[in-house]
């Protein structure tokens, strides 16, 4: 009976204690998903070369490579603490390993609002800075201002035709003229807030379809290849690139 | 309560009993149980005094290559003196072909920056290959691991057991060739040194080699020496160069690399437009994926002033081919790769000053030191 007497004792005091922790969060686990889809459809490596997807202007089109890179990435706590999260990824569709990013810290459960660069701002965007990017080839030619490339994607249109063609949608630095260059990167920073608990990971999606669209509807008969050089094209690409990202959250698979 | 205590007595007992009866169960295994020590092995459980440490070397790396990641070098194949002499050995020596004719160095030349100069090389039995031997440099740095043209080769190891056995190259059995390497004066103390132990066989032959193999590096042309402040470049190179780099030109650097990717490969593979019906598949030979088929590896362009005949199958004599293809030879087929941009138009025709300056600034890629390094020539 004195068992008995001590064990009820041992549990009031975990209850209180548990009473306790309601006022301290709960640290989870923070790991990244990059995803990427064509409005309601997932897109995946498996549709390298095979999948047609139709564009805004009406272009068939198969999609070849598709690389990214994002930095910055930052998460605001409702009590307004920022957890800074990555200086940068590289995300390669065909790269399973490119596409979950295990950032090995811990934050508290709760929700926030998750920002990020499209590419590197200028502060970033260093020639020659980072070994893994020098490695992956990722470099933007001098001629054009340096540094890096945002995206690679490349593909073949009209598909669905004899003549199919090819386009390079390649985003970087802006060159004005010769010598003269123009920032072009994106600050990302959807106004949603997701819900970060212990059985969450954060999912950054792209929607591949608002390249083509919003605000402007992009012809591929037009701006095709090569874009690199082209103001206009780079222009337009920081200008649709608003919509092209999402995030939430999905359950740990 | 009382149950409950006998039961746990029971319990006890058998597991008593179990492990009374273990001891006539498996003998220790005795061996090296050091994972740092050259013959390691991961089967043992008691070590016998048996780990060796061979003579450790460190890969210099060219301060040109400090702008990417390091080499690569397997934690199961670290390099040893012992081991890249042992390898460097085993190259040169035509003991590992079937009739004792052929070497690795036979279809693989230094002055030729280890490829073939005939477009095909010929196996001992006079069969002719399909595909021109890939040059052999830098190697190390080749991170995804994927070797020979069609990426068949998943690390350095492996690839190096493939033209022992090959039909129509070395034609031998691993069997006989390690037997011979067994039965010579010199290779079992020479294994001995390198990996400690005389018993030979096809795993340590293969590590050998591609130790020496990594040892391999091509770093000092004069594009690397104007890279790192030391070497200028005549205006027809730096225009080279911006042809190369633009992408209304050249546009070579998507695969090819560039000032700041100095391997001036992607290690990836393409289909690069040679043929608008494919009959060798290539990568889609290994992958089995259709969208694969016609797809190569992109080669370095480094040392292109030592290594013709060019692409995969040698069909281009020159430099000048190479450049003719993307200017003007582009064919169409369903896996071409979309870089190919003006395939439509045959290729992106060049003016014949763009060609010669482009052709300048890759020669200018190329390294005499590399070909002519003493610690890479024949040691027999």
């Amino acid at each position: 009976m004195k068992k008995i007497v001590f064990l009820l004792a041992i549990s009031f005091a975990f209850i209180s204690c548990n009473s306790d922790d309601d006022s301290t969060p709960v640290n989870v686990d923070l790991v990244l998903n990059f995803t990427q889809n064509w409005d309601d459809t997932n897109v995946r490596s498996s549709d390298i070369d095979n999948t047609v997807y139709t564009n805004e202007m009406g272009h068939e089109l198969k999609i070849a490579r598709l690389r990214y890179l994002v930095s910055n990435i930052s998460l605001t706590h409702s009590d307004g603490t920022v957890y800074n999260v990555s200086d940068y990824n590289l995300i390669d569709l065909s790269d399973s390993s490119s596409l979950t990013y295990d950032t090995g810290m811990q934050i508290p459960a709760g929700a926030y609002t998750v920002s990020f660069v499209h590419g590197f701002n200028e502060a970033d965007n260093i020639d020659a800075e980072y070994t893994d990017l020098n490695t992956a080839g990722w470099n933007w030619p001098k001629m054009l201002g340096g540094g890096y490339h945002f995206m690679q994607f490349d593909g073949m249109y009209d598909v669905n035709t004899a003549t199919s063609m090819p386009f390079n949608y390649h985003n970087g630095t802006a060159r004005v003229s010769p010598g003269v260059f123009e920032q072009n990167f994106a600050n990302i920073a959807p106004q949603n807030t997701i819900n970060i608990s212990a059985t969450s990971v954060v999912e950054i999606q792209m929607n591949i379809s608002e390249w083509f669209k919003n605000p402007y509807t992009w012809d591929l008969d037009v701006y095709n290849t090569p874009l690199m050089p082209n103001y206009d094209a780079q222009k337009l690409m920081q200008d649709n690139v608003a919509t092209v990202y999402s995030v939430t959250t999905n359950l740990i698979p | 309560m009382k149950l409950y205590f006998i039961a746990l007595l029971s319990l006890n007992l058998i597991l008593f009993s179990c492990s009374g009866s273990d001891d006539s169960g498996p003998q220790a295994i005795l061996g090296c149980t050091d994972s740092n020590a050259v013959n390691y092995n991961s089967n043992a459980t008691e070590s016998d005094g048996s780990c060796y440490y061979p003579t450790g070397y460190t890969l210099e790396v060219p301060q040109i290559f400090d702008l990417i990641l390091p080499p690569h070098i397997p934690t199961d194949n670290q390099l040893s003196v012992e081991g890249i002499a042992l390898g460097r050995k085993l190259f040169y020596d035509p003991i590992l072909s079937g009739d004792g004719t052929q070497a690795c160095a036979d279809c693989h030349l230094a002055e030729n920056s280890f490829t073939d100069p005939r477009q095909f090389s010929i196996g001992i039995d006079g069969s002719i290959g399909t595909r021109n031997a890939m040059p052999l440099f830098n190697v190390a740095w080749n991170l995804d691991e994927k070797f020979f043209w069609d990426g068949r080769a998943i690390s350095l190891e492996d690839q190096a057991f493939g033209p022992v056995v090959n039909p129509i190259e070395m034609n031998n059995t691993w069997p006989n060739a390690v037997a011979s390497l067994q039965a010579n004066a010199q290779y079992p103390n020479l294994f001995q040194e390198a990996f400690g132990t005389s018993t030979i066989d096809s795993t340590l032959v293969a590590k050998a080699i591609s130790q020496f193999e990594r040892t391999l590096v091509s770093a000092n042309s004069r594009f690397d020496k104007f890279s790192i402040g030391t070497g200028t470049l005549t205006p027809s190179e730096e225009n080279g160069l911006a042809i190369f780099m633009d992408e209304e030109r050249g546009d070579c650097f998507h695969c090819h690399g560039n000032p700041n990717s100095p391997l001036w490969t992607d290690n990836d593979f393409h289909n690069n437009g040679l043929d608008s019906i494919i009959t060798d598949i290539g990568l889609g030979e290994f992958t089995g994926d259709p969208n694969d088929n016609g797809k190569f590896k992109s080669p370095s362009l480094r040392n292109l002033a030592f290594s013709a005949p060019y692409m995969h199958d040698g069909r281009f004599e020159t430099i000048d081919d190479v450049i003719n293809h993307y200017s003007e030879g582009l064919n169409d087929s369903p896996t071409i790769d979309p870089l190919m941009k003006t395939v439509a138009n045959g290729g992106v025709h060049l003016t014949d000053s763009d060609k010669a300056d482009l052709k300048a600034f890759l020669l200018s890629l190329s390294d005499e030191s590399f070909i002519n390094n003493p610690d890479y020539q024949d040691p027999n």
